[in-house]
């Protein structure tokens, strides 16, 4: 071997070497910045089969994510909805961060399939039937519940969690909890506190906080008096018992 | 007075580089390479027209990502297969023992091909990216004008926000870059392989092993760097698979720009200058080869 040839393979094991740190501090910081996060694993690839896996390992997880949404977009048309679920699971394990495919796949289990399995024209027992529409709200909740740890830097998804429970759990403490959390990201629209407030306002025991709350929003002027926040607010005087002279004033005619 | 006549002989000439560059992207435009752009059009145009039954963002989703991954296969299939038969066929045309008669330094030459290919895949990129951007923006009118008959007059204009923010971002400048750079990087380690490879088909087969293996030599890194017990032959091979080959999942940035993520101008730049510094290396690396070959 030449000693040119030797100095080729040494030039490439002492870059190899040098670079061996940097990579690891750059692909930290890629992942910091929630790059890199799928799991790229043997369930996955049990999924996905070998060609699949080996296009996500090779860059081109995206391209296989949308193959299998669209999959999963035809089982939506044939109500298969166990099947769709399996699916969404695999594209949402290939893009974590893609928004869009978390909030569909737990509105399509929660909404849609809950709503399905309710009326179930097979099923004459109507405690199985709700029991399977429960079901359903929980692979919604999960979905989020998911997304939210694979995107704890976006507000959006808090904000379809408060609705779920809201929504379909009727569950208005836990609603205003989810609301209150999207609220802190500075990006999140402004009526995200006000909803947080209106839920609190409905969850039992939390009156006087709620009330605090929108009073403090009520006192923020008139673009903020939003006609739902003028009723919760005149709910909660009577129901506080607030005196006359600290009660709001609202506009002639508020019913 | 005959010195006068005589030309100084540098070492190091860019005149020289940028003649073997231009006369290697000549070569490569004439192999009729870019008629694959034809193909990326029907995928784009054909992703575009099969998703109208969908929801505007999984339109927008679905052509960044089909754009995208295709642009990217596009371009790395270009460095593979351009790179991998640069030395060959100057070699079977004896255009290389003419150039090298001349006193031209192996290394000039080395760069300038090498310079004549990444000039291919930025006009590809570009071309790529154009087209791109025109069928997304076609879309984006499409998409507008279909909103705008079912939203009343103050909805408008936060409907058509809505619609903007899902199409064109900002970080798709970086993601298409590190696809740029990524396929640079193949391009280079191609032309090391092909400075000792025994003929084209060999270059490509391990080209191809390389980049399969470049996306998940982090794993190998890591497991390295691990303090946990592993098996001493592993990590010993584990530790050669990161000393060898480039990490190129560090390059694989759409996949997650598509889905929204911002990345951070400082950790871009690194990873250009990482780009960078690899083409040096299996540039110099190819030279050291190089300069020995018999021809």
């Amino acid at each position: 071997m030449k000693v040119r040839t030797i100095a080729a393979i040494l030039l490439i094991l002492a870059f190899g070497f040098a670079r061996m740190n940097f990579e690891q501090k750059l692909t930290d910081e890629h992942r910091a910045a929630y790059f890199h996060g799928a799991k790229l694993n043997l369930d996955l690839r049990q999924k996905v089969g070998q060609l699949g896996f080996l296009a996500a390992l090779s860059g081109f997880r995206s391209i296989v994510a949308d193959l299998l949404w669209i999959k999963a977009h035809m089982e939506w048309e044939k109500t298969e909805w166990g099947r769709m679920a399996l699916l969404f699971n695999t594209v949402t394990t290939l893009q974590p961060r893609n928004m869009m495919f978390w909030e569909m796949s737990a509105w399509h289990m929660a909404w849609n399939a809950s709503l399905a399995a309710s009326q179930d024209p097979k099923q004459p027992s109507l405690k199985l039937r709700l029991k399977a529409q429960r079901e359903y709200f929980d692979l919604g909740r999960d979905f989020l519940i998911r997304g939210i740890q694979n995107n704890p830097d976006r507000y959006k998804l808090y904000e379809q969690l408060a609705y779920l429970y809201k929504e379909k759990y009727g569950d208005h403490c836990a609603a205003a909890e989810q609301y209150e959390k999207a609220s802190q990201f500075p990006d999140s629209p402004a009526y995200m506190k006000r909803f947080a407030a209106y839920e609190l306002a409905a969850c039992p025991g939390h009156e006087r906080e709620a009330y605090e709350k929108l009073r403090a929003i009520f006192d923020l002027g008139e673009k903020e008096r939003a006609p739902t926040l003028l009723k919760r607010l005149k709910e909660l005087e009577v129901k506080l018992e607030i005196p006359a002279d600290k009660r709001i004033k609202v506009p002639e005619g508020f019913k | 007075m005959t010195h006068s006549f005589r030309t100084v002989h540098k070492n190091f000439s860019l005149a020289r580089i940028n003649t073997i560059a231009g006369n290697t992207l000549l070569e490569l435009i004439r192999l009729k390479v870019f008629y694959f752009l034809l193909l990326f059009a029907l995928l784009i145009i054909g992703s575009s027209a099969f998703m109208v039954n969908f929801t505007f963002q999984e339109q927008f989703q679905v052509l960044k990502d089909v754009s995208l991954g295709a642009m990217s296969i596009f371009t790395w299939l270009l460095a593979v297969l351009s790179t991998a038969m640069l030395l060959p066929k100057d070699i079977e045309d004896r255009t290389l023992y003419t150039i090298l008669a001349k006193p031209v330094p192996r290394f000039e030459y080395l760069l300038g091909k090498l310079l004549g290919v990444l000039l291919l895949l930025l006009v590809a990129t570009l071309l790529m990216s154009a087209m791109f951007a025109g069928a997304l923006y076609l879309r984006q009118q499409m998409v507008i004008a279909a909103t705008l008959h079912g939203v009343s007059p103050d909805q408008v204009q936060e409907a058509i926000r809505a619609i903007r923010a899902e199409t064109f971002t900002a970080s798709l400048v970086p993601g298409v870059v590190a696809i740029y750079l990524k396929a640079a990087l193949c391009a280079a380690v191609t032309l090391f392989i092909s400075t000792f490879a025994t003929s084209w088909i060999f270059t490509i087969l391990i080209s191809v092993m390389v980049y399969f293996i470049g996306h998940i030599q982090s794993t190998a890194r890591e497991y390295w760097l691990a303090s946990g017990d592993g098996s001493q032959l592993a990590k010993i091979f584990m530790f050669f698979v990161t000393l060898i080959f480039p990490d190129l999942q560090l390059f694989n940035l759409v996949d997650d720009i598509v889905a929204g993520n911002a990345i951070h101008l400082l950790m871009f730049w690194k990873t250009v200058g990482l780009g960078v510094s690899y083409l040096g290396v299996y540039l110099l690396a190819a030279y050291f080869v190089f300069a020995n070959k018999e021809l």
